[in-house]
């Protein structure tokens, strides 16, 4: 029979069992137990951030770059609330989080309790599960099982509400041999019947496209997809959340789908036969106007997650499973029977409108600093071994474009929340997961004013992230929205951030290293000297044209056949014969 | 649009009904009527739910109801192959000159007196939705007082059971040792 401990020591001995080794977050009453036996253990490195949201994102972060589950704590009330926005963007992007809070006591409950906040109740539409424990025997079972859901199936987040009372009660630390979990069955293995009907409409199909998602890179199947695109010669398109599960450099790749997506993958799925979706979900953001979207292709649908299958778009030939094993399955079958699909014209095709549409961007006339530019530049000096972590807005998207991405888990942003924000926390995560690898935070000059106080964990904490801010000085992608839309009419997005704040004193302030660079000139070698310094985070203020917009782009609501490849220029590519 | 009857096992925990009624509001699929209740087995409940939408949404009703981690299985219940109940009282205006004429109602329905006062009668009726309608269509020339329904319940017809036990234990990882 093992000892009584505390309900708190069985609590951190459970996050132990189940192999956590860093935790993002920080004590206030109602968890305050369990933070005493955390400093004994030598297994678990607390970080201590300054914002609940922090610890949130930065537990995506470090699942997102890992593939390891990435764990937050914060205690009731508004502990508990300030990490909704990173539970909710973790939901939308299948990100493993497991967030442990604290709760007032189990008879305080309902009761209106100073720093009381329901927030099982609050956190069950933007959760994959949640539990709220009161028994302290059931603390160990529960955190198992937490970790079991949360990366299991479709990963997600999951949430363990623990009543103070359960901490400070005498109990029994048990782990778990087994799972009572009767409804929760994620199956991985597709069914052979819909991998031989996928293999044969990819025999028979002319214009095939690969539409590769997220849960590409949640499964680990990069290895395979490559296989699958070699094997068959199909174009590849790789949505916002997929971003480097594919070489951005193979001449197969069109590039990224969407409202800002290239001309070429765009125009591919709106032009093709059969779409091969892979672990996404024809997201608004991809599909443009759905009824219009691809008119004239047959779908294939693999997800793990049987209600995205046919939740937007009609699916042809279903595939519930894993990807990994998907496209493994896929690629035997399609070797073993040896026929190659016809697709000569489609690929000159598709390679023709990559040619003739490729991503690109004016410098400004007055010699100023194109945002694009730096990307470009960080890209090409930082190159694809570093993780990129985006925050949300036109930086998001020109990084996504201009940075070039060859391995999966390199690419970190806010997808489907489009969060805010995200970009320091969730770097500060990453270098926590990875630590040998340089992680560059992307953020605007608006995202970064939400979470930079993790600078200051970063700092002190030895985690050496890099910033590069693209300080257009508005909240850019919404004044490019009044710039085409409200009639140059630019209500509440001027930030000033070229004057307030002074980004590199605040740098200096937290003790990180402040640059700054106007000039194109300078861009080089201003990020030469961030990619120089180990020790300490930098923070680079890369001064840029206001004016610069994101290109192309689908209005929103409009059909993806409206594309922009800049403004007032569509691409022309409607009278070809296929 | 159409009616659906689900019968939904669940397990049998706190804050399962706000979960469901949660994603129900949250996708905007509408219910028209919802009744828990235990079932043979004292660790899972079971809900019939009667859902308003067309066939492809019905769909992702059940799809996304699957996903919650507590829902153990569904099963939708075809009319005709099913039993369904709902049970209704009512308190109906019932003095000396129309009481007769209200037991005569009871009688046809083969509902039931459950309380009598000076000037009402409280009646309960077990049926399906038609019937308790045809019922109130009877009653509510003499003045319906008060009324109160449950929501439907609803059972397969045969032998089968769709509780039968679906449970299999999740085997864990062993606990991750130091070094």
């Amino acid at each position: 029979m093992s000892e009584q401990v505390t309900g708190a020591q069985s609590l951190v001995t459970s996050l132990e069992a189940a192999g956590v080794t860093e935790i993002f977050g920080i004590p206030g009453g109602a968890i305050l137990p369990a933070y005493d036996p955390l400093m004994d253990s030598t297994r678990i490195r607390h970080i201590l951030v300054r914002h609940e949201q922090g610890a949130g994102h930065a537990a995506q972060g470090y699942a997102a770059a890992s593939g390891r589950v990435g764990v937050c704590m914060a205690t009731s009330g508004p502990g508990a609330t300030n990490l909704v926005t990173p539970l909710a963007d973790a939901h939308m992007d299948s990100t493993p989080i497991v967030a442990v809070t604290g709760q007032v006591g189990a008879s305080m409950i309902g009761t209106d309790a100073f720093q009381e906040a329901d927030i099982r109740g609050i956190t069950m539409p933007i959760t994959k599960h949640n539990f709220l424990v009161t028994d302290p025997a059931e603390i160990p079972r529960t955190i198992a099982e937490a970790f079991h859901i949360a990366s299991t199936g479709r990963p997600g987040p999951v949430l363990v509400d623990v009543a103070k009372s359960a901490l400070q009660s005498m109990t029994r630390f048990e782990w778990p041999t087994e799972l009572q979990l009767p409804g929760y069955r994620p199956v991985t293995r597709p069914h052979a019947k819909q991998i031989k009907e996928a293999a044969r409409l990819i025999q028979s199909a002319r214009k095939p496209v690969l539409y590769v998602g997220g849960g590409v890179i949640r499964a680990g199947a990069s290895r395979e997809l490559f296989e699958l695109a070699t094997l068959t010669g199909i174009p590849v398109v790789t949505t916002l959340m997929a971003r480097g599960a594919f070489p951005d450099s193979h001449p197969q790749h069109l590039g990224m789908p969407g409202m800002h997506g290239t001309v070429a993958a765009v125009a591919g799925l709106q032009k093709s036969d059969l779409i091969i979706s892979l672990g996404a979900r024809f997201d608004d953001r991809v599909t443009g106007n759905l009824d219009s979207f691809a008119p004239h292709a047959l779908v294939i649908h693999a997800d793990i997650d049987p209600a995205e299958i046919g939740k937007n778009r009609h699916a042809d030939v279903p595939i519930v499973g894993d990807c990994k094993e998907v496209i493994a399955d896929l690629v035997a079958l399609l070797k073993a029977e040896g026929v190659q699909g016809d697709y000569e014209a489609w690929v000159d095709f598709v390679a023709g409108v990559k040619k003739t549409y490729p991503l690109g961007y004016d410098a400004p006339a007055d010699g100023s600093l194109a945002p694009q530019l730096v990307l470009e530049r960080l890209g090409a000096i930082a190159g694809p071994d570093a993780i990129y972590a985006a925050g949300v807005g036109q930086h998001q998207m020109w990084a996504t474009h201009f940075i070039g991405f060859e391995k999966p888990n390199t690419w970190l942003n806010s997808g489907g929340l489009g969060t805010m924000g995200f970009s320091v926390p969730a770097a500060m995560g990453a270098k926590v997961a990875c630590p040998d690898q340089t992680v560059w935070a992307i953020d605007g000059d608006g995202c970064f004013q939400m979470t930079n106080q993790e600078l200051a964990t970063c700092a002190i904490n030895n985690i050496p992230i890099k910033v590069a801010i693209i300080n257009n000085e508005s909240l850019g992608m919404v004044r490019q929205w009044q710039t085409l839309f409200y009639n140059e009419r630019y209500s509440n997005t001027d930030l000033h951030s070229k004057r307030i704040p002074d980004f590199v004193k605040l740098a200096d302030a937290y003790g990180c290293v402040g640059l700054s660079c106007e000039s194109p000139a300078d861009v080089d070698a201003t990020i030469e000297k961030a990619m120089a310094i180990d020790d300490q985070p930098v923070v680079v203020d890369f001064r840029v044209h206001r004016d610069a917009m994101v290109w192309p782009m689908v209005a929103a609501g409009t059909s993806n056949d409206e594309i922009k490849y800049a403004r007032d220029l569509a691409p022309d590519f409607d009278d070809v014969e296929l | 649009m159409s009616k659906h009857t689900l019968s939904v096992l669940v397990e049998n925990k706190p804050g399962v009904l706000a979960r469901i009624a949660s994603l129900f509001s949250r996708r905007g699929f509408n219910i028209d009527s919802l009744a828990v209740g235990p079932t043979e087995h004292d660790e899972i409940s079971r809900m019939t739910i009667v859902v308003n939408v067309a066939d492809s949404p019905l769909e992702q009703v059940t799809k996304q109801l699957n996903k919650l981690v507590e829902v153990i299985k569904i099963v939708e219940l075809d009319g005709s192959a099913s039993v369904n109940r709902e049970l209704l009282l009512v308190k109906v205006r019932a003095d000396a000159s129309t009481r007769g004429a209200v037991l005569d109602a009871v009688q046809l329905f083969r509902a039931k007196v459950v309380d009598v006062a000076p000037d009402a009668v409280t009646i309960q009726a077990v049926g399906n939705a038609d019937k308790l309608a045809d019922l109130m269509r009877v009653l509510e020339p003499f003045g319906v007082r008060e009324l109160v329904q449950s929501g439907m319940v609803a059972i397969g017809r045969g032998s089968r059971s769709i509780s039968e036990r679906t449970q299999r234990p999740v085997p864990v990882p062993a606990p991750q040792r130091a070094g």
